[in-house]
């Protein structure tokens, strides 16, 4: 079964894959030990920030602070969106996760793909109904007033951060993975203007 | 007190009632523990002013913005008013992401250089 939340626009249709311009990454989430592969999360973002900012030449002031406010947004959300999938893959899957950027004319597109444990969908469906349809604003400092009463380590800013300070469309796709019905996939997709 | 790593460090300037955060904040929630100790620290011990310096810090995770704005909060819960906060302009996200602070604490003064 296949669900969507938010406006969810398939990578394989004619309007993504527009983009001349992408970059996909695969990789293992649990070959190494999480400490290691978050160091790789900080690496990966870096690259595709790095690497997409040469598509922005130019040394006059606009094209610079344009493209300086890229470079942060696309490091930001990359970054974000793999501690997300490292934290959240569910090891006994044993799936990749994967990661897909692509550049409009207007805008850059992420997807992040992982595994997540079957039993945490619905409440976590829950809490992205919540993001798509509250005020970001105000459910920002609700979750900072939570964290501080329960000490989580697990902060729950990030996808607020980047609708709130980046301007960010989210949405995300749920569904079972083609080798195996049980197992749960969701994807993740941003749209980040520029 | 500081720490000083590769990647991050956090220096608090009793002298000058400064908190100086540097480097690249992409820690896991719980790899800021070391941080927040201090943090907690400084708030708790409830200062007449404080500078917080984040000139020299280029990345904030997440995690990072939950441990700066707890850090906020926890000044203005100790009547900690005074607050100079000083960004860098070169970073955007810095931008974007500090203007959360006055948010939290609206006495707080927010500067870019």
């Amino acid at each position: 079964m296949i669900q969507t939340l938010g406006d969810f626009i398939e990578l394989d249709t004619c309007d993504v894959q527009d983009s001349k311009d992408f970059l996909t990454i695969n990789f293992s989430a649990t070959s190494v030990p999480l400490q290691q592969r978050w160091r790789n999360n900080g690496l990966s973002a870096d690259f595709l920030a790095g690497y997409l900012c040469t598509f922005f030449p130019g040394e006059d002031d606009e094209t610079h602070n344009r493209r300086v406010v890229i470079k942060d947004g696309v490091n930001f959300v990359a970054n974000e969106l793999l501690e997300n999938a490292m934290k959240f893959n569910y090891p006994p899957a044993k799936c990749s996760v994967h990661l897909y950027m692509g550049l409009k004319q207007d805008k850059v597109l992420l997807y992040v793909t992982n595994c997540i444990d079957p039993t945490v969908v619905a409440a976590w469906q829950h809490e992205l109904k919540r993001v798509l349809t509250e005020d970001t604003h105000a459910l920002f400092l609700e979750q900072l007033i939570k964290n501080e009463q329960e000490d989580n380590s697990d902060s729950g800013l990030g996808y607020l951060s980047m609708i709130n300070d980046w301007n960010a469309k989210l949405a995300w796709k749920f569904e079972s993975a083609a080798e195996d019905e049980s197992v749960q996939k969701v994807t993740v997709m941003v749209q980040l203007p520029i | 007190m500081e720490i000083i790593q590769d990647d991050y460090q956090i220096r608090f300037d009793s002298e000058n009632n400064s908190v100086i955060c540097s480097g690249t904040y992409r820690l896991t929630g719980d790899e800021y523990a070391a941080i927040v100790d201090i943090l907690k620290t400084v708030a708790d011990a409830g200062p007449d002013f404080l500078t917080i310096n984040l000139t020299a810090l280029k990345f904030l995770n997440s995690s990072g913005i939950n441990i700066l704005c707890k850090f906020i909060m926890r000044l203005r819960k100790n009547n900690v008013t005074q607050v100079r906060v000083i960004g860098n302009n070169e970073y955007a996200w810095q931008q974007k992401s500090l203007t959360n602070f006055k948010k939290l604490l609206p006495s707080l003064n927010l500067e870019f250089e």
